[in-house]
């Protein structure tokens, strides 16, 4: 924003859109958008059963588990890091910090967020902030809070980005002395709530295929944010090079190492999978399930966990060694493919499993159409960010001002101070 | 903020997380809660002729429409948001047996620890009940190893329904509206200590009638409801791969593990500081 012009202008000039707004994409997301606000009323004005496929014995459905559970750990990226960044200080993946914390951000706001459409008592869904009572041993309390507080963890530390796209120069100063702090409890709360959703299953344990149940599912679901993060981050990262890359002046630094980071996260990935894989395997051995092997969901799980997770693996070590960026990328979108059958498995597919399948929940075309519009509104706002806030582009120059002059106090972590006084 | 107070900050937060989550779990874990026993029904199946009374005074007795058990074909049975109990009949090698269907009250129940805003609650008698200002996420559903909570899909402002082992006619001091109806005395009512001891005292006296084994008594860490029949209890729509560990004790790590995690981050940042400062000095 320019000194001389007043907010509300600059508001009113940066909401226009940009661009064509007749694109293919735009015209096939705006139906599925309006498509999906109908059904989303029809839900609210009659009920659940109107749109979903949700039933007594199937309580979760398609909502739950792509929005919340897959959803939220493909938005593990930005506490990865976040951590690698702030904390380890790896300076190398700093040109895409910003986008991958906008990137959980709208994550959280609209996968979390669309958990109201799934609460069947919505009105009350305050009850678990402020109600009158807390069920404090509840894993879901547990999760809830912690989506809570981290997506207002993730709003601060992009508020920089916010800070510097509206001019707020003392603001920006004072978010920035806060960051370290938000990125340190977001990462606490990251590792706590990824792990929440697989401690969600623990209790079903009876509904729960053994080949599935483990006592190391929070583990599991926690290393498994990990590398969905990640691959999100990778698949984010050369979709927005084809989008964004033409129209946008990218900061250099970016463009420069931008394959290098690429192949690097790949790498990370492929170690992370091997452990993930191996606790799984630990898990199938000790837990003497290979008679369920010969079972359809034997088959499932051999699918799953050969299919899209050895494969991936081996896709992603491959093309970190061999400088293939081609094979990092195909891994990233077949490790994320893998995420969401994982998370279908434990919310339906090998829930109830003892259920014959002709019975078993699939959701509607209506579930789908909520899904995908949800997935498009989520891409409409990170274009939106992307196009108007220096989240690629580089910052303005009264920012880098406030960073070199603060150099020493601001990019020096907390910890780290006391060594150089 | 100073690395010293933070890191004091983390550990003195982390240890108040620490206590109260002691404190908060011995209360909730430990089953009996309070002087109270827990009230229960005992039902013995073998009595059990399945005029299915209890079906029309459970459904009356709670508002809900009377089932039409004259015209309806005996087939599996489910509860349903308008029938909070059914009887279902099993063709044995002991000839039918009737068996009647509803939520169990567990002792320690998953739905209960599920619930993040305590609208299901484990009431100190033992009642299992429900209240409005649950929000509809049905993790209690998801939990229930019995599958038994139901929930009105097909309405704007939806209910979870489930039996409640009428709680509140037993405020008002009268049996459940099953048992009372119940013309064979299938259905008994009682605290569970009483009803065990009757059922065990049963199968000692007539071995020949029972199987040695009351329903409920272990399952999930014992049940409200507790059940007695003449075949193994496979054979009559129970599911007996239960173990006798609570649900809920299998969040209990995760719930510990909470506090846990932030001191190991704060040693964890520790040990990173040691490690830049020795690259410092170097
Ligand atoms: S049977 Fe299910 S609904 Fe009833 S108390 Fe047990 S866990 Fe809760
Ligand atoms: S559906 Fe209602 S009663 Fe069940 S766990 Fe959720 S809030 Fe609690």
């Amino acid at each position: 924003m320019r000194e001389s012009e007043n907010i509300f202008t600059f508001l009113r000039k940066e909401l226009r859109p940009r661009g064509n707004i007749f694109t293919p994409f735009n015209i096939i997301s705006g139906i599925t958008i309006l498509a999906g606000a109908i059904l989303i009323a029809i839900r609210f004005i009659f009920g659940l059963s109107y749109v979903t496929n949700l039933n007594q014995e199937f309580p979760w459905g398609l909502w739950v588990a792509f929005d919340v559970m897959a959803g939220v750990a493909f938005s593990g990226g930005a506490y990865v890091l976040c951590f690698v960044v702030y904390i380890l200080n790896e300076e190398k993946y700093h040109p895409i910090i910003r986008a991958t914390i906008l990137n959980g951000l709208l994550g959280y706001m609209f996968y979390a967020g669309a958990l109201v459409f799934d609460l069947g008592r919505w009105w009350n869904a305050m009850n678990a902030f402020i109600g009158r009572e807390f069920g404090v041993n509840s894993v879901l309390f547990l999760v809830a809070w912690h989506f809570f507080l981290y997506t207002i963890c993730l709003l601060i530390e992009y508020s920089q980005v916010l800070c510097e796209w509206l001019g707020l120069k003392r603001v920006r100063l004072f978010v920035k002395s806060i960051t370290l702090g938000t990125v340190i409890f977001g990462i606490w709360l990251s590792t706590l709530h990824q792990a929440g959703i697989g401690a969600l299953v623990l209790m079903a344990k009876p509904n729960i295929h053994p080949l599935w149940f483990s006592e190391f599912v929070p583990v599991l679901f926690f290393v498994s944010s990990l590398f969905a993060g990640l691959s999100m981050v990778i698949f984010e990262g050369s979709i927005s090079k084809r989008v964004f890359w033409g129209r946008l002046p990218i900061e250099h630094e970016h463009v420069r190492s931008h394959d290098e980071i690429l192949l690097s996260l790949g790498k990370a990935c492929a170690v992370i999978m091997f452990g993930y894989f191996f606790i799984r395997l630990f898990d199938f051995i000790h837990g003497h399930h290979w008679v369920y092997l010969g079972t359809i969901y034997g088959m499932i799980y051999v699918i799953e966990n050969v299919g899209f997770v050895i494969v991936p693996m081996i896709l992603f070590s491959v093309g970190a060694r061999e400088r293939k960026l081609l094979y990092v990328k195909v891994a990233s979108l077949l490790t994320m493919i893998g995420i969401i059958i994982n998370r279908f498995n434990y919310v339906f597919v090998a829930y109830k499993w003892y259920i014959p399948f002709s019975m078993k929940y699939i959701p509607t075309w209506m579930e789908v159409v909520v899904t995908l519009s949800i997935v498009f509104l989520e891409i409409w706002a990170f274009r939106f960010c992307v196009n108007r806030m220096p989240v690629l582009t580089p910052m303005p120059a009264w920012a880098k001002k406030q960073d070199e002059k603060k150099s020493e106090e601001a990019v020096i972590p907390l910890w780290r101070k006391e060594a150089i006084l | 903020m100073e690395r010293r107070d933070f890191l004091k900050l983390c550990l003195s937060s982390a240890g108040g997380l620490f206590l109260s989550g002691f404190a908060r779990s011995s209360r909730a874990f430990s089953g009996e809660a309070s002087e109270k026993e827990f009230m229960g029904i005992l039902v013995d199946t073998t009595k059990c002729i399945g005029c299915r009374s209890c079906e029309v005074a459970c459904s009356s007795s709670h508002g809900l429409p009377s089932p039409n058990i004259e015209q309806e074909v005996w087939n599996v049975n489910d509860t349903t948001t308008e029938r909070l109990t059914v009887i279902n009949r099993f063709s044995t090698a002991q000839g039918n047996i009737f068996v009647k269907k509803q939520c169990m009250h567990c002792n320690i129940p998953a739905c209960v620890a599920a619930c993040l805003v305590k609208a299901m609650k484990k009431r100190e008698e033992g009642h299992v009940t429900w209240e409005e200002n649950c929000m509809g996420c049905r993790y209690c559903m998801f939990s229930c190893p019995f599958g038994i909570p139901r929930f009105e899909y097909a309405s704007p402002t939806p209910r979870l329904q489930k039996c409640d082992l009428c709680y509140e006619r037993y405020l008002r001091g009268e049996p459940p509206a099953c048992v009372e109806t119940c013309p064979q005395e299938a259905l008994i009512f009682g605290t569970r200590r009483e009803l065990l001891l009757e059922a065990k005292k049963r199968i000692a006296l007539y071995p020949k009638r029972y199987v040695p084994h009351v329903y409920g008594e272990k399952e999930v860490g014992g049940t409200g409801y507790m059940y007695l029949a003449s075949v193994p209890f496979d054979q009559i729509g129970f599911r007996t791969d239960l173990e006798s560990k609570p649900l809920p004790e299998y969040t209990r790590p995760f719930l510990y593990s909470e506090p846990l995690v932030l001191i190991f981050w704060c040693l964890f940042f520790l040990g990173l500081n040691r490690i830049t400062k020795k690259e410092e000095k170097r």
